[in-house]
């Protein structure tokens, strides 16, 4: 099964609050595969991409590197998607 | 960060009298004006951003909990509580089930990081079935001060 990983940062100022997680998780909920978002460093943490509560647990900062995994045959597509919606702050500053 | 920092215990309503959700977001914020963790003027402002943000998506994330929170000028240090309703209120949760356990989170604005730091301890907490079970039968304040407690411990 194709594994596709994807470094990305935080961008915008806010961090991965509430808003953004659940427009993750909607986004990542359109595809079959399974996707991991992996927060490394002092605390780490591995949350599901389809559960909000625990992208909330990431308590990602701006600044913040993670690591989007997705496992699936739509793994490609799916972190494509979902680094896209970093890379546009969410739709914030 | 742990729960002590920012819920205010006083605050905490065992049996929320409300039945509807935004009576339960007005009775929260009402009592942490009571508290003293706000100022009385800012309540109604408070809980018309609440519901606002409730209105553009719900903060009920599942599993019978919801955590209403916003960032709000009128707060000038972060503050949270804690209300249970025994019936179980419709919040649009996210898998269309009754809310039973409510965390209130307000937070400043300009502080996303310790409002980051907040939502983390409260998920961390809420994730877990045994707070979630324990959570929605704590039947007095002192039980749920005490459960906030042993959970702070845990962390």
């Amino acid at each position: 099964m194709p594994t596709v990983l994807r470094d990305i940062v935080v961008l915008n100022s806010l961090g991965l609050h509430a808003r953004p997680a659940m427009e993750f998780v909607d986004t990542a909920n359109q595809y079959r595969s399974k996707v991991t978002v992996i927060k490394e460093g002092e605390e780490p943490y591995e949350a599901d991409g389809k559960s909000v509560m625990q992208m909330i647990i990431l308590a990602a900062t701006q600044g913040t590197p993670l690591r989007i995994k997705a496992e699936g045959e739509d793994a490609e597509g799916a972190v494509n998607a979902l680094a896209k919606l970093f890379e546009n702050k969410f739709g914030e500053e | 960060m742990k729960l002590k920092e920012f819920i205010v215990s006083d605050a905490i309503i065992p049996n929320l009298k409300a039945t509807d959700r935004d009576a339960a977001l007005q009775e929260l914020v009402k009592s942490l004006s009571a508290a003293g963790a706000l100022p009385a003027s800012a309540v109604e402002e408070i809980v018309a951003a609440l519901i606002k943000r409730e209105q553009n998506g719900s903060t009920g994330f599942g599993k019978g909990v919801a955590v209403p929170h916003v960032k709000h000028a009128s707060v000038k240090q972060m503050c949270g509580t804690v209300g249970r309703s025994a019936t179980g209120l419709d919040f649009a949760a996210l898998d269309h089930q009754p809310v039973f356990s409510i965390f209130l989170l307000l937070s400043p604005e300009n502080q996303p990081q310790q409002h980051l730091q907040a939502m983390n301890i409260v998920f961390s907490n809420l994730q877990k079935d045994i707070f979630r079970r324990f959570l929605k039968q704590a039947p007095t304040r002192e039980a749920i001060v005490e459960l906030l407690e042993e959970a702070d411990q845990g962390k």
